[in-house]
């Protein structure tokens, strides 16, 4: 599996990604990284504590480093998830908002863990 | 090249998106991260000037984007470090509140690698560019105004040559007149003077005789008295030389050179309106030309002419303030008295052009206080950099509780050893809010401190106070010495303070332990009879409307005890009889050992105060150890003997001894019929306190 392909895989933009950060040694770094990042972590957990001004934040990181890495897909989820928890609320379209990017979340995990093993590592 | 990096500080809590931006800048530049603004702001405090440019997040935990600009405004930070945010907030209330806040760019996520390293680079070479501009114009302001100042100096020692003074004239009352301007300003704020408005008046003194070199020189260096003729003539050099000025082809409305005009035109006038050329009368005259018109007479009084011989200075000063040479204003004849002892030591020192440069220097200080785009030169900085250094080093060493709150934004700093101490952060925003704060102090004891501290005036700044805070679940007693800061500016405003707190507690608990020895009986853990007749009339005063009755009370053959059966067991008699008294009296009364077998009981009643002594009485008698014990008491109230202490003591005193001489085991009240009764008590025993 190539960069390119698990960008496809994950519902990502492969040409806007390495327009802005130029090189693939950064972008596969910092992808395989993401993959180790607790912010969504932190989102299921204040979430499961109803702490929404914490979940606000970290769907807004996740949506911030998603842009930084065109992970296109996750997000606009997390970004819209971050715009239904703006200021604390909750509110049922929260709530499908949250499972979408959770299920985005897997998905672009899963695709990071496959290209890691396609790497050897 | 060796270069040092420059430091760029990153704020954002997401650790990915700082590795991001971190790699790709930190070949050229080395990274500082902070995970929160608070951590930003900390950051920022530690190490100032030292970071070239901030990148700064918005939406973060603890303290956000937002309020780490404010804290950089609050500060003046963000005038001197540039600050690039960068977010996925694109919303443009965000941006232009950004923009309001001070910072110098706004990147929005995602961003491009490219402009990002393109930004941060230009960003810091015009902040650098900025910082040179800034010395380099600082260098400038200091150059000029050495070289007006020169040329001043050549100007006027001219006109004094062609007059044949000593070149020392123009700088005598240029010193005078510092000297005066400055005391006056002290004594009064009517003529509005600023430091600037006083440091051109100074320059411009110098210029006060120029209309002389229009005046014929066998006129001005005639020796001996002018004809009316030539007087007249000479009068005219002072309008001569306000001509001279307005006349000026450029720089006419310079304020140097209006200064310099009322100067020269007015400084003949007198405060009574007989001078000349336009016989203003007292304010009329500008209070520059009043102050050099005096110096001037001072200097010439003082000087050797070719007309005259020069006069001591206390003659010079005594014949002003006569009104032998002129009249004027009371006020500056007044700073004249109160300056005459400073002066001789100012005139005709060639210290004085030292002294001058000094000012110089001062007013260039001064000058880019007061412009707000010159905050400080390189040089202040690297001055200000070695303070900080200095400070942080010594107060490493120091096992010291060292702390700085200011009140705008609300911060504590806290030396690394304080903060480790007290187990809290070395920077902690908004204090008064801080639940770990909270839980080391109490609100009565914040409240105490921060009263003290704004009761304090700026000439008095230093409190102590003791205070006690909760450290591992211990209550210590803690001293805080503390210096509260006031601005200078009019009228001052308390910004918060510095000190430091010392560990009080064991010198406090052993003070209180000495209180403790001296208040108190060694034997039965009962007050002295001194200690007592202190509580008993701090209590008589405090409460004066209250009846209270005073009880004195010994052991019926005591000393039969301690005489066969031992000292020993006498004194467990006497641990033993307090015991009781302690369990039979109230919280409020108060019981002492008198000395020897005799005790004291102080008590407040209100109606039936037999039953009380009474139920004290019974709860007294009874058996040690075989031993029976019986007591004799007298008791006198306020309500028959009145509140004074001696005659309350005597007249129980005197109960007591009718009880024993009525066959003791049992209390009596005093009453009229015994005042001519004997004492009962040893003069010895009575702790000497008796009046």
């Amino acid at each position: 599996m190539t960069l390119k392909e698990c960008y496809a895989a994950m519902g990502s933009d492969y040409d806007d990604v390495m327009g802005r950060l130029r090189t693939e040694r950064i972008v596969q770094k910092f992808v395989l990284k993401f993959a180790d990042d607790k912010s969504f972590e932190l989102l299921q957990k204040s979430l499961e504590e109803q702490n929404y001004e914490e979940a606000f934040r970290a769907a807004h990181t996740i949506k911030g480093v998603c842009q930084n890495l065109s992970l296109t897909k996750l997000g606009a989820s997390s970004s819209a998830l971050s715009e239904a928890l703006r200021g604390g609320s909750w509110s049922g379209e929260a709530a499908a908002l949250a499972e979408q990017t959770a299920k985005d979340y897997k998905e672009t995990i899963s695709a990071i863990r496959a290209f890691q093993e396609a790497l050897g590592g | 090249m060796n270069k040092r990096k420059q430091k760029i500080l990153i704020v954002d809590d997401s650790e990915l998106n700082r590795a991001i931006l971190a790699d790709m800048l930190d070949e050229e530049y080395e990274i500082i991260e902070a995970e929160n603004g608070m951590q930003g702001v900390a950051a920022l405090q530690l190490q100032g000037m030292d970071i070239s440019l901030v990148l700064l997040d918005i939406v973060m935990p603890e303290m956000d984007g937002f309020g780490v600009l404010n804290v950089m405004k609050q500060n003046q930070w963000i005038e001197d470090i540039p600050v690039i945010m960068i977010s996925a907030e694109s919303g443009s209330s965000h941006i232009e509140r950004a923009y309001e806040l001070g910072v110098t760019d706004f990147i929005s996520r995602p961003f491009d690698a490219l402009i990002v390293h393109r930004r941060v680079v230009n960003t810091i070479l015009l902040y650098a560019k900025q910082k040179k501009l800034v010395s380099m114009v600082a260098d400038q302001i200091y150059e000029n105004e050495q070289r007006s100042n020169l040329l001043i100096d050549i100007l006027s020692h001219i006109v004094e040559f062609r007059n044949g003074e000593s070149g020392l004239h123009v700088l005598n009352v240029r010193t005078l007149t510092e000297l005066m301007l400055v005391h006056l300003v002290q004594q009064t704020d009517q003529y509005h003077l600023s430091p600037t408005d006083i440091s051109m008046i100074c320059t411009a003194s110098a210029l006060h005789d120029i209309g002389k070199i229009s005046i014929d020189e066998k006129i001005l260096n005639k020796p001996g008295h002018f004809t009316p003729e030539e007087f007249a003539i000479m009068k005219t050099h002072s309008m001569a030389g306000a001509e001279m000025l307005q006349n000026l082809p450029i720089h006419q409305d310079d304020p140097l050179v209006k200064v310099a005009y009322d100067i020269c035109r007015w400084h003949h006038e007198r405060w009574d309106g007989r001078g000349y050329p336009d016989g203003l009368v007292g304010d009329q005259i500008p209070i520059s030309a009043q102050v050099v018109s005096l110096a001037d007479v001072y200097d010439a009084l003082t000087a050797k002419r070719c007309y005259k011989d020069s006069l001591p200075h206390e003659k010079a000063v005594e014949m002003i303030l006569d009104g032998q040479c002129g009249t004027f204003n009371p006020l500056l004849k007044e700073c004249l008295q109160e300056i005459a002892p400073d002066i001789p030591a100012h005139m005709n020192n060639s210290n004085s052009i030292t002294q001058r440069n000094q000012r110089e220097m001062r007013n260039v200080a001064q000058e880019m206080h007061q412009h707000e785009e010159l905050t400080a030169s390189e040089r202040t900085l690297q001055l200000l950099e070695h303070e900080r250094m200095k400070y942080s080093f010594f107060a490493a060493l120091t096992q010291e509780i060292q702390f700085e709150f200011t009140l705008s934004p609300p911060m504590v700093t806290l030396s690394a050893f304080g903060a480790e101490k007290l187990g809290l952060d070395e920077i902690i925003m908004d204090p008064l809010q801080n639940e770990k704060v909270h839980a080391l102090m109490d609100i009565q004891e914040r409240q105490g401190l921060s009263d003290a501290l704004r009761s304090t005036t700026p000439e008095h700044p230093v409190i102590t106070y003791d205070c006690r805070l909760n450290l591992n679940g211990q209550r210590r007693w803690y001293q805080i010495t503390a210096r509260a800061v006031w601005s200078t500016d009019e009228p001052p405003r308390y910004t918060g303070a510095i000190g430091k707190a010392i560990d009080t507690h064991e010198s406090r608990m052993r003070l209180d332990a000495l209180e403790r020895m001296a208040s108190h009986d060694s034997l039965t853990g009962l007050l002295n009879h001194a200690y007592a007749k202190k509580r008993i009339l701090d209590r008589m005063d405090l409460r004066a409307a209250c009846h209270f009755a005073l009880a004195i009370f010994d052991l019926d053959h005591f000393k039969s005890a301690n005489d066969n059966l031992g000292h020993a067991f006498g004194d467990h008699v006497l641990i033993h009889v307090s015991e009781k008294l302690r369990q039979s009296i109230r919280g409020g009364d108060i019981a002492a050992r008198v000395g020897g077998d005799e005790f004291l009981i102080f008590l407040e009643y209100k109606d039936d105060v037999e039953s009380i002594i009474s139920r004290i009485f019974s709860s007294l008698c009874g058996v040690y150890e075989d031993f029976p014990i019986s007591v004799s008491m007298g008791v006198a109230l306020t309500e028959v003997v009145g509140s004074s202490y001696d005659d309350l003591f005597h007249s129980a005193d005197q109960a007591l001894y009718t009880v024993k001489r009525s066959g003791r085991g049992q209390f009596r009240f005093y009453d009229k019929s015994m005042q001519n009764m004997l004492s009962a008590i040893t003069p010895i025993d009575n702790g000497g306190e008796r009046g």
